[in-house]
């Protein structure tokens, strides 16, 4: 019965590495990371558009590569830098990349809006000054159903001639 | 006219909650000793309940509550005509994903495990999958208990002016069918919800387009007064019309609160937000119109038939819609309308961005590109041609204020180089136009209430706004704050926002229909003249001067900051509030059915696609779409150029790839990965261009722009794919596979074209006669009903 599977959950004590924050935490082994980050450590900021790895909408960096935390367990990722959206800004400041989405437009419902910044953040870092096909194939992973993508790669043109 | 604000690409005022992943949407929500819900959906699509067993549920350590129809017998419905729906079903289900039973317990892993403890004894029916099948008799029962003959939910026919003379002085009559799939709005976010109980008082914090409909639908269902209830609009991850019903699960949440008495939530998986739907209808589509050898349409005859799926939702409304715009685009003098809806085992069918409008869009532009090459005409010359023109009445009855057309065609046109295009094999462009309502001129449910209120209130410099709109993304928001700055001399930032919360704000209908920039704008600067004057006036007291000598602007009344105008008028008047509101005109046509189609003023947009087509492998490269749309004016460009982008995009989906389709009954694709939408790498450049026209009637002139530019897309593209290629393809999405078949059919020399072959034979009634109005327009005369 099921019952006795739920009474059975195995747990394990982690240290997770999130936003320069060390946290300790006693999880079932089998949460994912995104299940974990929102509902363990209220780092809400991350969303969940599918919790099947389809949507990108949950976009974290993992020692500042883009992973989807929805298909990661905390085991995988113990002792490594997670970055959320929360971890982007400095203080009140805003990173260049959340200011440029901000300025045009680029967030419509917002939903999608934590996964594509760490997305792009992730690109820049690699590619300082990426041409609009590089930033397209970098994003082709994060889905958004409001802007039609155009205000996106806008924004992050912009944060990028800014960062340079 | 100059302003301050509108007009400006401003930023948009919850940006930085956004970028800063800070808004609280429905599902970030966790209220201390919150209970997790889940729902037990039907296997069958069709099958009645013998019985529910919900013993083993209960007994599961952590699980508080379990309910089941009879919980809630209650039937409910967005439309008052169509009350359908329970939230959970206990006597029959009708697709596969009815909810029949809800499991609340500590943990959402404790509610699945009970849901699967639930036994449920079924007599399996055989289910309707197809517009076909719902038009002859079923083989066990129907799916619904009204409507009728068979599984027919709505007829309706409608006639204006001499059809029959229209087509008799025609030099050309012809004849098409089209096919528009269904699909889905496939919202980033889930439907979510949570609910409380406390001291007889529901508050739900829901995921919601409308917080209105939501609170009539729980007062009914829960038994308690409105005033008992207050929902709450939480930061809205996208709806395109597909959190406009009242859902299952925000009653379902609602009552498992008020059983256990603790916060309940429910957030739906993906595969759920799937069968909860609402989205675009299938539509079955004849076409027929009579034109003159130079391209005047005489008369038009339009049928439709809607696959609507399991339930009513705003179904009659859609069937209507599939008939009213038509004439507000083309000037057509005599016009024939039959429209049909079925019942079938699926998701219910509903509203989705352009609401009913882009099946007929798709079929209309495409029938008279046909119609202009059987001509030897320009399609474009010969669409341009019969363009109506402003301040006009059509022939069924629609009052056309604004209307930029030609403005849009021509800045599409030029743009494009559309009428130069150099030919290459495989290379082509389209062209298409449409219409949209800037706000439904009549409400859902019959009442001479507003259809949008602003309260204001001034206090100590700060100034807040209290409306009922829900900011689903588009930016409303910060319209409403653009507006009262605009007014009141002050920027956007200085403007608190109290939107969509049932008990702190007055009524608004919500967001859809293209409603609230032009009907919540209108009542903000009704309330923030209001609050102007008596700025305006304990300045000029205090000044002694005259009251037209005071200016208004850059945070100042006259001498005064608006911190000290605002404690002058305090003082004058006590405590500063004002009020405004908007109620469309009457301007419905003398018929049943009139309802559906007026607006207070319409959009026009005109699109070019430009495209390759592989003919050996039928996959589609679309290089660039031009778009303009007039809008009226733009009160904030940015926010109009984002809605069109967006509008472009989904449209763009809906023309390539997205579809939502059914095998033995079940869903094909319920997830992100296997229902297609378009990626960045499919999206195209889209050029934009903003045209104002500035209607008489609409806050600064402003009209909508979030739904319209979608429809011109889909007819776009097959007329760039048969530039490209010499085939029709008749129906969306335009698949690879359509486009091989269309080129093999033309090879063997048959018809080059994929699409349904026919239009079934459907029952329609007896028509009713509609006397036209006179054509031109007089704005002081009410055609009410």
């Amino acid at each position: 019965m099921k019952q006795e599977v739920l009474r059975d959950v195995e747990r394990v004590v982690l240290a997770l590495n999130v936003n320069g924050e060390r946290a300790e935490l006693l999880l079932p082994v089998h949460k994912t990371l995104l299940e974990v980050l929102r509902e363990d450590m209220q780092l809400t900021g991350t969303k969940h558009g599918c919790e099947l790895g389809e949507c990108g909408t949950c976009t974290v960096l993992v020692d500042g590569k883009p992973e989807l935390s929805c298909l990661l367990l905390p085991v995988q990722v113990e002792g490594r830098a997670i970055t959320t959206v929360e971890g982007l800004a400095s203080g009140s400041e805003l990173h260049p990349l959340q200011q440029a989405f901000a300025e045009l437009g680029a967030a419509q419902c917002g939903y999608c809006t934590p996964g594509i910044l760490l997305s792009a953040k992730s690109l820049l870092e690699s590619n300082a000054r990426p041409s609009r096909d590089e930033i397209r194939e970098a994003l082709a992973g994060n889905l958004c159903r409001c802007t039609g993508y155009t205000k996106i790669l806008q924004a992050i043109e912009l944060a990028a001639g800014r960062m340079a | 006219m100059t302003f301050d604000v509108v007009g400006k690409p401003l930023q948009r005022v919850d940006a930085v909650t956004k970028v800063t992943g800070r808004a609280i949407y429905a599902d970030d929500m966790l209220l201390p000793r919150t209970l997790h819900t889940r729902i037990l959906r039907s296997p069958h699509p069709h099958a009645r309940i013998v019985s529910i067993d919900t013993s083993a549920a209960r007994r599961i350590p952590g699980v508080q509550a379990v309910i089941t129809g009879a919980d809630l017998p209650i039937k409910f419905g967005i439309l008052p005509v169509t009350q359908d729906e329970r939230a959970l079903e206990h006597e029959k289900v009708r697709y596969v994903g009815d909810p029949i039973a809800a499991v609340a317990a500590t943990e959402e892993e404790i509610a699945a495990a009970a849901c699967d403890a639930i036994s449920v004894e079924y007599e399996v029916l055989e289910p309707v999958m197809s517009i076909e099948e719902a038009l002859v008799a079923p083989k066990d029962e129907r799916i619904q208990d009204y409507g009728g003959p068979h599984n027919i939910h709505k007829l309706v026919a409608l006639e204006f002016g001499d059809v029959e003379g229209g087509f008799k002085r025609a030099d050309l009559v012809r004849e098409d069918v089209f096919f528009f799939q269904g699909n889905t709005h496939l919202p980033m976010e889930q439907h979510s919800a949570i609910a409380t109980y406390v001291d007889g008082r529901v508050t739900l914090w829901s995921s919601t387009q409308v917080v209105h409909y939501v609170h009539r639908a729980l007062s009914r269902v829960l038994e308690l007064p409105m005033n008992r209830i207050r929902v709450i609009g939480a930061a809205h991850g996208g709806g395109f019309g597909g959190k406009t019903d009242p859902f299952a699960h925000e009653i379902i949440v609602c009552k498992l609160a008020m059983l256990t008495g603790r916060p309940v939530k429910c957030t739906l998986t993906r595969e759920e937000v799937f069968y909860a739907h609402r989205g675009r209808h299938p539509v079955l589509m004849w076409v027929r119109t009579g034109v003159t050898r130079d391209g005047r349409i005489t008369a038009l005859h339009f049928r439709s038939a809607l696959d609507g799926g399991a339930y009513g939702s705003y179904g009659v409304a859609s069937t209507f819609y599939t008939g009213a715009l038509q004439t507000v685009t083309y000037d057509v003098p005599a016009y024939r309308f039959e429209g049909c809806r079925v019942f079938t085992n699926k998701p219910p069918c509903g509203p989705k961005r352009g609401h009913g409008t882009p099946q007929p869009r798709f079929a209309l532009e495409l029938h008279l590109e046909k119609i202009a090459h059987e001509l030897g005409l320009d399609p474009v010359d010969l669409k341009q041609r019969n363009f109506v023109k402003p301040m006009t009445r059509t022939v069924n009855w629609l009052r056309v204020t604004s209307c930029g057309l030609d403005e849009c065609t021509e800045r599409v046109m030029t743009a494009s180089g559309f009428k130069h295009r150099a030919k290459r094999p495989g290379h082509g462009m389209g062209f298409a136009i449409s219409s949209y309502l800037s706000g439904a001129g009549t409400a859902i449910y019959w009442n001479d209430m507003p259809h949008s209120e602003v309260q204001l209130k001034v206090d100590r410099g700060g100034v807040t706004a209290f409306c009922g709109a829900m900011d689903i993304g588009q930016g409303s928001d910060s319209v409403l704050a653009m507006i009262v700055a605009e007014e009141l001399g002050l920027r956007p930032a200085d403007i608190r926002l109290v939107t969509a919360d049932t008990d702190t704000t007055p009524i608004d209908l919500g967001s859809y229909s293209s409603r609230v920039t032009f009907m919540a704008g209108n009542a903000a600067i009704e309330a923030a003249r209001k609050m102007r004057v008596m700025l305006i006036e304990a300045v000029a007291t205090k000044l002694g001067h005259a009251a037209s000598t005071i200016e208004v602007g850059g945070g100042r009344i006259g001498d005064f900051s608006f911190e000290q105008a605002s404690e002058l008028a305090e003082a004058r008047f006590g405590t500063l509030t004002s009020s405004g509101s908007y109620t469309p005109p009457k301007i419905a046509g003398p018929y049943k059915g009139s309802g559906v189609g007026p607006s207070p003023a319409y959009s026009y947009s005109a699109c070019v696609v430009d495209l390759d087509a592989d003919s050996r492998t039928g996959l589609v490269r679309v290089n660039k779409i031009w778009i303009a749309h007039d809008v009226g004016r733009a009160i904030n460009p940015l926010l109009v150029e984002g809605q069109v982008e967006g509008s472009v995009y989904m449209g763009l989906g809906e023309a390539l790839m997205e579809e939502q389709v059914f095998r033995k009954g079940l869903h094909k694709w319920p997830s992100m990965l296997e229902y297609k939408s378009p990626t960045f790498l499919d999206m195209p450049e889209v050029e934009t261009f903003i045209v104002e026209t500035v209607d008489p009637e609409g806050p600064y002139g402003a009209k909508e722009a979030g739904q319209g530019p979608l429809l011109p897309v889909p007819p776009a593209v097959c007329s760039a794919v048969y530039d490209a290629l010499g085939v029709w393809v008749d129906e969306v999405p335009v698949t690879p596979e359509k486009i091989v078949e269309a080129l093999r059919r033309k090879d063997k020399g048959e018809p080059a074209r994929f699409g349904p072959a026919r239009f079934p034979s459907i029952p329609y009634p007896s028509t009713i006669k509609v006397e036209p109005p006179p054509k031109d327009l007089d704005r002081a005369a009410a055609a009410s009903i």
